[in-house]
């Protein structure tokens, strides 16, 4: 019986240095798919948006992602919670991607739509879907308003502001 | 240690060491296959050779390969099929020959549904083989990213895309899957890895399991009959081979796969020959480009099904948004074929013609999936988002029926 219990002890004591080991490789693994700390720290990106022609398309470029800078011309009415105010003008200012499955919908200027080829879903231009599959508008990246220029990836008060509204409501 | 006798000859060496003879014997001569069977039962054997060509083809282009987002598309597009020695050849191997697994896998899978070769002992068989098709399917969308043309850019980004919807930790999910924050280099590497490495060790180990899981239920025939493979083999191995009902693997039932594989790969020579083009979109041929999406995209056409199944779904339903739904379906069809045995609740193992209601189902269940892959490569607009919508929900509607079918159908022969 004590020989019993001594190599029960040694197989419980084997299964729990083995489960340690087991785990932490998991954890290891795990990490090596991680991004790395140098694709999180990049990427802030200044657009200067004083020069921009009202219903053109200005589209720049965040993180890999496409970043829509739409400047409205006088009779677009801004969307509160969506519109930014840069200087005098409003512009949306969105993630270029799809919400449905993240292809870049085109800009319709007659007819100041987004119209997305891959699955037809539409925007309206403040990025509101009104047709199709996305479930949800158009993406706002964090801003931070810097005179006529826009620092993407970095939280300004306008921002927090935004999206305060959007939680909120 | 055993003792060993002076061998007489280099066979006998080996036979000591290795029992050749009985290895033979277990795998091959006295492995025993029904007669009763047609040309659909050499699918087996085709994947094999395909797995194979796949395999040798794949070897030639990891020599010239570069897996790096700034390399690949010319390391493939102009190393590999302009200045590599019949690189081409390889290429278009391989570019068709994924195609084509794909077309044999089918045709293997709807034989195995339409003769019930997946019940009454065969459980294991059809989960070993759905777990292949997996692994195949994960194998092909990985290879398909490689070139890091337009469409492989693309594809990869909507299909690591779909892990988003999962709740909660979809976001950061797919940010871990890419190991950026778009499809980019990490994303490359890390798919050439599971495409070259990974995954092929895995499908290698499925396809062992796979042929494992045959011994014990044995293969099914054209009537689904039930029989004794012992008694069979004893009156084949006495002379009785007429009456028999089973043949030796080798070399009978191999000669006649032989066959059949001569005439399948004079087709897919000449498709690798002449008419490589259905395996190369053209939109592939444009370098990668994250900040331009093609007008359309679609996936290749073994996956154009399950693509429809799953934007089929462009509008809300009880407050669930139309991706939701989309994605709820589309899980549902890539899981909803490994628990087939389970669904079927009839006790007949009959082909599908012989059986009252299997019939409508089986073949509603083609037709639909051929609506399905038609209407995945058309622009998702108009009546086209519709029928596509019908077609999901078809597919759906079939398998949450099928138990119901088949219960009814055990009923009806039972009261016969």
């Amino acid at each position: 019986m004590k020989d019993e219990s001594r190599r029960g002890f040694i197989g419980k004591a084997f299964g729990a240095v083995a489960a340690v080991g087991g785990v932490a490789s998991l954890l290891a693994m795990k990490k090596t798919w991680d991004p790395l700390p140098s694709v999180m720290t990049a990427g802030f990106t200044t657009v200067d948006v004083s020069a921009l022609e009202a219903n053109k398309l200005q589209i720049s470029v965040w993180r890999g992602k496409p970043i829509f800078i739409l400047k409205y011309t006088e009779d677009m009415k801004p969307t509160d919670g969506r519109s930014v105010k840069v200087g005098d003008h409003y512009y949306s200012v969105m993630i270029g991607l799809c919400t449905h499955l993240g292809c870049i919908p085109g800009y319709e200027e007659d007819n100041k739509k987004f119209k997305c080829a891959c699955h037809g879903g539409e925007y309206s231009a403040d990025g509101k879907q009104t047709f199709g599959p996305p479930p949800r508008p158009l993406d706002i990246p964090p801003y931070k308003i810097n005179g006529n220029t826009l620092v993407l990836g970095e939280e300004g008060p306008e921002y927090k502001a935004m999206m305060a509204k959007a939680g909120g409501a | 240690m055993a003792e060993f006798k002076p061998a007489d000859s280099m066979y006998e060496w080996f036979d000591q060491r290795l029992g050749i003879d009985k290895f033979v014997k277990v795998m091959m001569t006295e492995y025993w296959i029904p007669k009763n069977i047609n040309f659909l039962w050499a699918m087996g054997v085709l994947l094999t050779v395909m797995f194979t060509l796949l395999l040798v083809s794949g070897i030639f282009l990891l020599m010239y390969y570069k897996p790096d987002v700034n390399m690949a598309f010319d390391s493939v597009n102009y190393t590999i099929m302009q200045e590599v020695g019949y690189g081409w050849l390889f290429r278009h191997i391989h570019a068709v020959g994924a195609s084509v697994v794909f077309l044999i896998i089918y045709i293997h899978m709807f034989t195995g549904i339409y003769y019930g070769s997946y019940k009454k002992g065969r459980e294991m068989i059809w989960i070993s083989g759905m777990l292949l098709f997996m692994l195949f399917s994960a194998e092909g969308f990985s290879g398909y990213m490689l070139p890091w043309g337009q469409m492989s850019y693309w594809a990869a980004y909507v299909i690591t895309e779909i892990f988003g919807g999962i709740p909660l930790i979809g976001g950061d999910l797919v940010i871990w899957i890419r190991g950026n924050f778009y499809v980019a280099d990490a994303t490359l590497t890390r798919f050439f890895m599971l495409h070259v490495l990974l995954i092929p060790v895995a499908i290698l180990g499925a396809i062992v399991f796979h042929f494992y899981s045959l011994r014990f239920p044995h293969v099914n025939n054209e009537e689904g009959e039930f029989f004794d493979f012992d008694e069979e083999a004893t009156k084949y191995l006495e002379g009785d081979k007429k009456g028999s009902k089973v043949v030796p693997f080798w070399p009978v039932f191999l000669s006649k796969d032989f066959f059949v594989l001569g005439f399948f790969l004079l087709f897919f020579f000449y498709l690798v020959f002449f008419h490589y083009d259905f395996a190369m979109d053209p939109i592939n041929f444009d370098k990668a480009d994250g900040l331009k999406t093609p007008a359309h995209i679609y996936p290749e056409w073994y996956f154009l099904w399950s693509y429809e199944v799953l934007r089929g779904w462009f509008f809300e339903i009880a407050g669930v948004s139309g991706k939701d739904l989309g994605l709820m379906a589309f899980g549902f069809a890539n899981a909803i074929f490994l628990v087939l045995p389970w669904l079927d609740r009839s006790p007949m193992v009959k082909p599908a013609n012989q059986r009252p209601y299997f019939k409508y189902w089986f073949w509603l269940l083609i037709a639909d999936l051929m609506v399905l892959t038609e209407f995945g490569k058309l622009p998702p607009t108009g009546p086209n988002a519709w029928v596509g919508f019908g077609a999901s929900l078809m597919f759906l509607v079939l398998f949450i029926a099928l138990p119901f079918i088949t219960k009814a159908e055990a009923k009806k022969v039972e009261g016969k």
